[in-house]
């Protein structure tokens, strides 16, 4: 599958809040973590980033959040260059980092307000009630964090994450771990944060969560951005479908009368493959049918398949993609 | 300067002191009491004075200087490894917080606490000798700078710490040998000749001594040179900090 344009038509309309250009980590190991990812993210928008172990997701919000130091390139947060003015882009941006960590010893009440005082932000116990709240942590706010459960203690640091009204949310990996029913309030609560102006940047393994969510999607791998997109236009390769027409007689060659379809020869001569979009008027099934009639051909069994969301992904990060970071560059210099 | 965050720090470092009152106030308390009365009541009464002073006095500024030097390692190192060790590190490197604030919130509330501590124990010796301050003012400069230097010693020690073994090597092997060799327990007039250059090696004396003039004007080595030394460390200690902040070590990959 060919490698999208890292930077969609939508950024020349919308300001990004989050402006990556030329950025580079390597580890003093020499490893290469991030390899000159370029990438705009939209304010308000809910950005799903995907990708394998080890392709890079964590280290690219560790740092634009201040965690780890890029090697090179330039990130701005709304405007704000992430070295020379930290203050400005750190104070706009909440993370909820992957691993639950926690101050043991600490209430929930104290561990949420010390995060509000941490980012400069001055006491405000109504803020800290509501998040609480909306939490469903309200109950537990006097309990020591040691007491709680793995789900409740995810829950604690997005309230953490949200106690100094931060602008920027990031997620890593929000739902690791956590059952259906906790996993779906928690959606409820990305969307309702995003329903009051709050960008989203979440690293899941969840590709349904990243449908159900997503703006756009973005994928990494192995330190490079090779997609961007719009959740929507990637639906549209979701819908395509896969008929697959398992002969009753194999066959050496498709004839020529049923050409216009497109068709694979698989399975050793026995199917026959027909790739169609579901969401199109004219899927062309009925005259692929009556095609196979006239050519004498008669099926034994049919059966179809959606491409899922997990397909692309997985086909996007075996499949080597020439120059992505030249083309990002270059497409970043269009946009500029 | 990011005063919300500072305050921040130092409530949470404070209000972890009132939840380990034992560990962080009563025990050292109690074990510097049991040197007053084995070294000062009881064994102290068997000993001639020292530079002028019973000997249960003279030990006093040197257990008070013990205890401030390792409670601020302590509290220092701790306050800053334990993040590292469970990992809420990142909150704090990713807060709009500069290096000199985490510095002053860090090393402001070990100091705070192990000055507070230091000013506790010097109140628990009058139970069990009679000593005298014959500059107020002096004692209490070299308490807070002491405090401050070394739990900025405490904070590279916890920043440089991989493992709690670590962080207990430094004031377990280098710190309290250096104490108790450091006239704690004795003027260094009362070592071989040898021994008196010898022992000028060791920056705790000058430490010691200085603290102990202010209580009763007598000192192993001059005031100005006491002072200068503990300038000179608080001095090595920033530019390590400073060094460790521009460079992330163990802190930022």
């Amino acid at each position: 599958m060919p490698a999208g344009p890292p930077f969609s038509d939508k950024d020349d309309a919308v300001q990004p809040i989050i402006s990556i250009r030329g950025l580079n980590k390597r580890y003093d190991s020499g490893f290469h973590a991030l390899k000159n990812v370029n990438l705009d993210i939209a304010d308000g928008d809910i950005f799903a980033l995907l990708g394998p172990n080890g392709a890079g997701k964590t280290t690219l919000i560790s740092v634009i959040c201040g965690i780890v130091n890029p090697s090179d390139g330039e990130v701005r947060v709304d405007g704000h260059e992430i070295i020379a003015d930290y203050r400005g882009a750190r104070e706009l941006i909440g993370l909820v980092p992957q691993e639950l960590t926690t101050d043991a010893f600490e209430t929930v009440w104290a561990t949420v307000s010390f995060s509000r005082g941490l980012f400069g932000k001055p006491k405000n116990p109504a803020h800290i009630e509501k998040v609480l709240k909306d939490l469903s942590l309200w109950d537990k706010r006097n309990d020591m964090l040691m007491t709680l459960s793995g789900g409740m203690k995810r829950r604690v640091m997005i309230a953490k994450a949200l106690s100094h009204e931060p602008r920027i949310l990031f997620l890593d990996e929000p739902t690791a771990g956590v059952d259906v029913e906790l996993r779906r309030s928690m959606w409820e609560v990305v969307r309702s944060l995003r329903a009051h102006g709050v960008t989203i940047i979440l690293t899941t393994h969840y590709l349904e969560e990243a449908e159900q969510m997503a703006d756009r999607i973005g994928v990494i791998n192995a330190g490079e951005i090779i997609l961007v997109e719009e959740k929507n236009e990637l639906m549209q390769k979701l819908g395509e479908k896969r008929l697959t027409l398992h002969l009753q007689d194999s066959i050496d060659t498709v004839p020529d009368t049923l050409a216009r379809h497109e068709l694979d020869l698989v399975d050793n001569g026995h199917a026959l493959l027909y790739t169609y979009n579901a969401n199109d008027k004219r899927t062309g099934v009925n005259s692929l049918f009556r095609d196979l009639d006239s050519a004498g051909i008669r099926l034994r069994d049919v059966d179809t398949k959606q491409s899922s969301l997990e397909e692309i992904f997985v086909d996007l990060v075996k499949t080597p993609t020439p120059e992505p970071a030249a083309d990002a560059q270059a497409t970043a210099k269009d946009n500029a | 300067m990011n005063f919300h965050a500072i305050a921040a720090i130092y409530k949470f470092e404070m209000a972890r002191t009132w939840r380990t009152l034992f560990q962080s106030v009563v025990s050292p308390v109690i074990s510097t009491s049991l040197y007053f009365v084995v070294f000062g009541s009881a064994i102290g009464s068997r000993i001639d004075e020292v530079q002028g002073v019973s000997y249960g006095a003279f030990i006093v500024p040197g257990l008070i200087m013990l205890s401030l030097m390792t409670q601020s390692i302590s509290n220092a190192s701790f306050a800053i490894y334990f993040p590292k060790f469970i990992g809420t590190v990142y909150e704090l490197l990713s807060a709009p917080i500069s290096y000199v604030e985490i510095v002053i919130s860090y090393v402001g509330a070990a100091a705070t606490k192990s000055a507070a501590l230091g000013l506790i124990i010097l109140g628990t010796s009058f139970f069990f000798v009679d000593i005298s301050i014959a500059h107020p003012f002096m004692m209490l400069l070299f308490l807070a700078l002491t405090a401050i230097t070394f739990s900025l010693f405490g904070f590279i020690i916890g920043i440089w710490a991989d493992n709690f073994e670590k962080l207990q090597i430094v004031p377990l092997l280098i710190v309290t040998p250096l104490t108790f060799l450091g006239g704690t327990f004795y003027s260094i007039d009362m070592l071989p000749a040898i021994w008196q250059k010898i022992t000028l090696l060791n920056p705790v004396v000058y430490l010691v001594s200085g603290f102990r003039w202010s209580f009763y004007d007598v000192a192993d080595v001059n005031v100005g040179i006491s002072l200068l030394m503990i300038g000179v460390f608080l001095a090595a200690c920033l530019v390590i900090v400073a060094w460790i902040f521009k460079t992330g070590y163990r802190l930022k990959s």
